[in-house]
């Protein structure tokens, strides 16, 4: 089977998901039911395009597969910031502050963040991006150590709250919110679009895709920020996500008999919305609520996980 | 031809590559010699900038490198490092065709695809083109990733140690090619080779490194003798003449 008509089977998936998540159990007020679901649905085909997006390219400039963006600690970063605010100004304060600024402010911070670190680190003359994810690791330690400190000491019904943000959640997605995230990640996909053709390159190693001529510290840096921009965002619009880009760009590679960037990303970017929608559809209807989407996939994200670590080690 | 002007490569303070000054002549093959530590890899990384020099100048054609565009460096020059270890897995034809990114961007024209056709076929890898390379053996990679360079079509060529993990006939397979591609295509290709005798046989011109310096430089001639060696190795080594060259014994 040709890899186009593989990802025309995942396009045909990933629209049943969305077809059946919008159309099933229609009862009630349909002006009132299609908008929702139509949100959610738009909400999670973004989120799972940038995460897949942002995973694929984030391992392609670290040349490592078992990596996902949230390695430089972006993810501990937002729990942080809910828990810091909770703690400093009370549960009220986060769950009456307006959407608006608490997206901001999460969004904003994570990319100061990433920025910050990638600029200081990459002033020294050894420039190596491991290392940059190395103290990217030590910061969300740093983080979460934090955060479980500040969680330790609020009341157990303020932590409640914290909860709530610690798992990826697509029951209430803010629509403004929704564009101002559709906007930025549209900016930041056409801002990408002059590194595209890199990517393929940038995957053979440094060595070689400084030999063919490409300006490897200017391009990885840029894509660097990239990933992070985008991944502040998916996290800041319905919370930590990251591990399953890990899942389906790996499933996409194995699925695909190609290095193409532009395939590699289309069918795990498919893959994601497909799991997604799907998942949220399990998650409303299946569980009637009783979980979230995030169990499920850390679930079967952390088995696979297990999976490549085991395969790995035996190819060595 | 490459000018190296008092190029200096430090880390943690001690110099690896010491004021270092020689010219690599046009249309020949180069080797770099001496044992190991001596700089000659960090001296050929430095040349094509995978490596940052502290000081000192590099000339290509008259042109200082950090004057010159990354891609149309990659026009000019190209390098092959000692270790190929790939992430994806990718067919022969695909690596090659890879040698041809500096010119399209990886959209490649029918020319460039002609560029690529050219290399498998020099490289005699048309029966192979279509496997991927985790199915070829060490010698049959490095054919295939000296393909890539070739499809790049660069004047200079660099290698750092093509031979390593080698058998006896790859190793003269591959140095029969080189030897090929600067008497026919009129390459200049410059090598860093742990064995003297390679560098003896096919090589015109040797440089001696040692300690991050230059200890001689000259046509082979002038390199392989007794007393040169045993400055650069600190070891005895006889020389002998076979036919039309002279080989080292230094085993026993």
């Amino acid at each position: 089977m040709g890899d186009r008509t593989k990802l025309a089977i995942l396009a045909v998936i990933a629209a049943g998901c969305a077809a059946l998540f919008m159309l099933t159990h229609l009862s009630g007020n349909l002006d009132y039911i299609i908008p929702r679901r139509a949100a959610k649905l738009a909400a999670i085909v973004l989120t799972g395009v940038t995460i897949a997006f942002s995973t694929v390219v984030f391992q392609t400039i670290t040349n490592n597969r078992i990596l996902t963006p949230s390695i430089i600690g972006l993810d501990a970063l937002y729990l942080f910031i809910n828990t810091a605010i909770v703690f400093l100004l009370g549960s009220q304060t986060l769950v009456f502050m307006d959407d608006h600024v608490r997206f901001l402010l999460s969004a904003g911070l994570m990319v100061l963040f990433s920025v910050l670190l990638y600029r200081l680190l990459f002033r020294r003359e050894e420039k190596n991006i491991f290392f940059v994810l190395l103290v990217g690791v030590i910061m969300g330690t740093l983080f979460r150590s934090a955060t479980s400190f500040m969680q330790l000491l609020i009341d157990p019904n303020e932590f409640l709250v914290i909860q709530d943000r610690m798992f990826a959640s697509f029951n209430n997605i803010n629509t403004d919110l929704l564009w101002v995230s559709l906007l930025t990640v549209a900016g930041v996909f056409v801002y990408f679009l002059r590194f595209a053709d890199y990517l393929d390159v940038l995957a053979l190693g440094r060595d070689h895709a400084v030999n063919l001529g490409v300006d490897y510290d200017r391009v990885v840096s840029r894509l660097f920020v990239i990933v992070a921009a985008l991944v502040s965002i998916a996290t800041a619009l319905v919370g930590p996500i990251t591990f399953l880009g890990l899942i389906v760009a790996n499933v996409a590679y194995q699925l695909l008999s190609t290095y193409r960037h532009r395939l590699v990303i289309a069918a795990a970017a498919l893959i994601a919305v497909a799991m997604l929608v799907g998942g949220q559809w399990a998650v409303e209807r299946l569980f009637t609520f009783s979980t979230t989407i995030s169990v499920i996939i850390n679930f079967f994200g952390g088995i696979y996980f297990i999976y490549l670590l085991l395969r790995e080690s035996k190819s060595w | 031809m490459v000018e190296v002007q008092n190029v200096t490569k430090r880390y943690g303070g001690r110099a690896v590559v010491d004021a270092v000054t020689v010219n690599i002549p046009r249309g020949k093959i180069t080797s770099l010699i001496g044992p190991n530590g001596a700089g000659k890899s960090t001296l050929l990384s430095m040349i094509s900038r995978l490596v940052p020099k502290d000081e000192g100048e590099i000339r290509i054609d008259g042109r200082e490198l950090t004057s010159v565009k990354n891609n149309e460096l990659a026009k000019k020059l190209s390098i092959l490092k000692q270790s190929n270890h790939l992430q994806i897995r990718l067919k022969v034809r695909e690596l090659v065709s890879f040698g041809r990114f500096p010119y399209s961007r990886g959209r490649l024209t029918k020319e460039d695809w002609l560029h690529v056709d050219r290399a498998i076929e020099y490289m005699e890898l048309e029966d192979l083109q279509d496997r991927f390379l985790d199915q070829l053996s060490g010698g049959q990679r490095q054919r295939a990733f000296i393909a890539m360079v070739l499809a790049q079509n660069t004047d200079y060529i660099l290698l750092d140690e093509p031979l390593n993990n080698l058998d006896m006939k790859h190793s003269v397979q591959i140095m029969k090619t080189l030897r090929k591609m600067v008497d026919d295509l009129g390459k200049t290709i410059v090598l860093v080779l742990h064995d003297i005798n390679f560098a003896s046989c096919y090589s015109d011109y040797i440089i001696a490194m040692k300690g991050g310096k230059v200890l001689r430089e000259g046509p082979t001639c002038d390199i392989i003798r007794p007393d040169v060696l045993r400055d650069l190795f600190d070891m005895d080594i006889r020389i002998k003449q076979v036919d039309d060259h002279r080989l080292s014994i230094y085993y026993v």
